[in-house]
């Protein structure tokens, strides 16, 4: 089986290797099990065009002997940097110290692991904590100290994106005493729960007249919500702000509509300082930081919505 | 209606309990040209289920059960908004999803009548595989449409009521109506009793059942246009997930039997409905969620145990006897 991957993988690899360029890295993918994965990916191949860097694409297909092998594969080929988004966070001991013993620089990608931090160049990665802060912080500037009776929706529970952004908006407004959380359910991260539990608050809140925002974990959550709010004869954006996470290029619609306010960025873009950090190791041996963290960027109405939609749309969300 | 008094209790006991915690919970007003209100919600919000109990109790009937009902939603939801997106129109849409919902159906039909695979085996294949080809479909995006037509199916109104509450309302009284008022109910109830007699008997045993999977991808079909109507997008990952088993739990709190026979669409439906007034409720109440799961098996536990037959005789037993003692006093 391992041996069969390999040889999947190895040949895989020849048929991508083109020309020679000046610098070789190696990507292992987890896979494409989500719109931003996918765009990740789209991404990171734009970037490592842009920069003339020879990309050397494995997709693991949710399963961690299949990134094993193609973290081997590409030690056996002598690659200048890989990159790899870890599926799991466990399990890497081994094959990154054969890659530190071929003096092969490791950058994560937007996931951590267990081992020790010697055996890797760097991790890039977002704040989930952060990105609710933010999110918190655009909303006491919006209200600017009027009576604020906030709607939250959830991750899935016990999802970690769910518990750090809840953490996350509640330090945001923290200082606020005019905002405050009133209703918090989960959504399940879907279009189709958002809308019927923003019907659920809307319901409960005095058919939504006492509700002045939404705080929804993602976009998705937030396009369900926003139609529920059209329903119940409200508008959103206007009567009931609507404040997410991860710029999908759906929100920027809602936006481009007046519909939703704001939104956080969690960036697909991993690579671009990952490639950042590997030109400066290989120029002088410059170590970067042990963790890089992507910016976690607010648009609102006012970055036009509708050109962002159109650089976005095309990524693979 | 004598046999579905246990399913009518329960649904006013749980609607009794939710009021306690949230009082306003049966008040409805009309507002913009509908009716506002939870019990709206609950009847809107629980077509899915509904529709997909239809069709399970007759599965169920033969004593079979089909597990794929949730990947055969997202499969027609993402057919249908793929047709909508490449502008071949309302009723191309609905034409291809209805067809991929029986084609669904006949494939599992087949492989439990023709070729002999328990059912449970034989829809766990399309359960996994489903959402991948709904996937597929939709080249792993969210697929969103804007087409009024389709979106009426899930959040418009005829009269102030929600579109699917109309859609499996009808959709029970039609089936219900056919199967009582011909033999099909009889035959149906005849092959889950003893598969073997009906067939000694002159009965097409094959037809019959790749007919009530043929009605279960029916019925799913609708409720994933509905729930794809509903949120204007096809999301494959998502439409209809693990509502197979909520669907086979409305047919069982609604009184039916596992093992196939005798059946009542009526008590699947109230089943549903009690379903959903659990979760709506849940909503309501305001709770933290990640009490939402252990409200509702609770509830669940609790109704399943008072529907107990064994439970209802030690019951049963105390009230008896006082019952006796004053007609004997009388005599």
């Amino acid at each position: 089986m391992l041996t069969k991957t390999l040889i999947a993988g190895s040949t895989a690899l020849t048929l991508t290797a083109g020309l020679a360029a000046a610098q070789t890295v190696g990507f292992s993918q987890i896979g494409s099990e989500s719109g931003w994965r996918a765009a990740e990916t789209t991404v990171t191949r734009q970037q490592a065009e842009e920069r003339g860097i020879d990309l050397k694409f494995s997709d693991a297909q949710q399963k961690q002997e299949n990134q094993i092998a193609a973290l081997r594969s590409f030690i056996a080929q002598g690659v200048d940097a890989i990159l790899v988004a870890p599926v799991v966070a466990t399990g890497w001991d081994a094959v990154l110290e054969e890659a530190k013993e071929a003096e092969i620089p490791v950058v994560l990608l937007d996931r951590m692991v267990d081992s020790d931090k010697e055996l890797y160049l760097t991790a890039v990665g977002s704040d989930l904590v952060e990105e609710g802060r933010v999110a918190g912080r655009w909303l006491v500037d919006e209200v600017a100290g009027a009576e604020c009776r906030v709607v939250e929706l959830q991750g899935t529970t016990g999802s970690s994106p769910a518990i750090d952004r809840k953490k996350g908006f509640e330090e945001g407004i923290a200082g606020a005493d005019n905002i405050e959380i009133v209703r918090s359910q989960t959504g399940d991260f879907t279009r189709a729960r958002g809308k019927e539990v923003m019907e659920s608050f809307l319901q409960a809140e005095n058919g939504g007249k006492d509700i002045c925002a939404l705080y929804a974990h993602n976009d998705d959550m937030a396009v369900g919500a926003i139609q529920a709010i059209k329903e119940a004869g409200l508008k959103p954006g206007t009567d009931i702000k609507v404040v997410s996470i991860d710029a999908v290029p759906d929100i920027f619609l809602a936006m481009a509509a007046g519909e939703a306010n704001a939104t956080v960025e969690l960036t697909p873009n991993m690579a671009g300082p990952a490639f950042d950090a590997l030109a400066a190791y290989w120029k002088d041996g410059t170590m970067p930081e042990k963790f890089i963290q992507t910016e976690s960027k607010l648009y609102t109405q006012a970055d036009d919505p509708q050109a962002v939609y159109e650089q976005r749309k095309d990524l693979g969300y | 209606m004598k046999r579905l008094a246990p399913q009518l209790l329960t649904l006013a006991a749980v609607i009794v309990l939710i009021s306690l915690v949230f009082p306003g919970f049966l008040s409805v007003e009309f507002s913009n040209g509908r009716l506002v209100g939870a019990p709206i919600d609950i009847l809107k919000r629980g077509a899915p289920v509904a529709l997909l109990a239809i069709g399970m109790t007759l599965v169920i009937a033969t004593r079979g059960i089909d597990l794929s009902v949730g990947a055969v939603m997202a499969i027609c939801g993402a057919v249908a908004a793929w047709a909508i997106v490449g502008g071949h129109g309302l009723g191309a849409a609905l034409g291809l999803a209805l067809g991929a919902g029986m084609l669904c159906g006949i494939w599992n039909g087949l492989l439990v009548a023709a070729f002999g695979i328990q059912p449970i085996v034989a829809t766990l294949i399309l359960m996994v595989a489903g959402r991948g080809v709904a996937q597929l479909v939709t080249q792993g995006t969210i697929l969103t449409f804007s087409h009024e037509g389709l979106a009426f199916l899930g959040s418009g109104s005829l009269l102030g009521v929600p579109v699917p509450a109309l859609i499996w309302i009808a959709a029970g009284a039609v089936t219900g109506l056919i199967v009582r008022q011909t033999a099909l109910g009889l035959l149906i109830e005849a092959v889950g009793v003893n598969p073997r007699a009906s067939t000694l008997a002159g009965l097409n045993t094959r037809v019959l059942l790749v007919a009530v999977y043929l009605i279960a991808g029916l019925f799913a079909a609708i409720a994933g246009l509905i729930v794809t109507a509903d949120i204007r997008g096809a999301d494959a990952n998502n439409t209809g997930l693990w509502l197979e088993l909520d669907a086979i739990l409305a047919v069982v709190i609604g009184g039916n039997s596992l093992l196939g026979g005798r059946f009542s669409i009526l008590g699947s439906l109230l089943g549903a409905m009690i379903i959903q007034s659990i979760n709506t409720g849940i909503l309501l109440a305001g709770y933290p969620s990640e009490f939402n799961l252990v409200i509702k098996a609770g509830l669940v536990v609790v109704i399943l145990m008072l529907q107990s037959p064994r439970l209802a005789q030690v019951f049963a037993l105390p009230r008896r006897a006082p019952l006796a003692r004053p007609k004997e006093a009388g005599e």
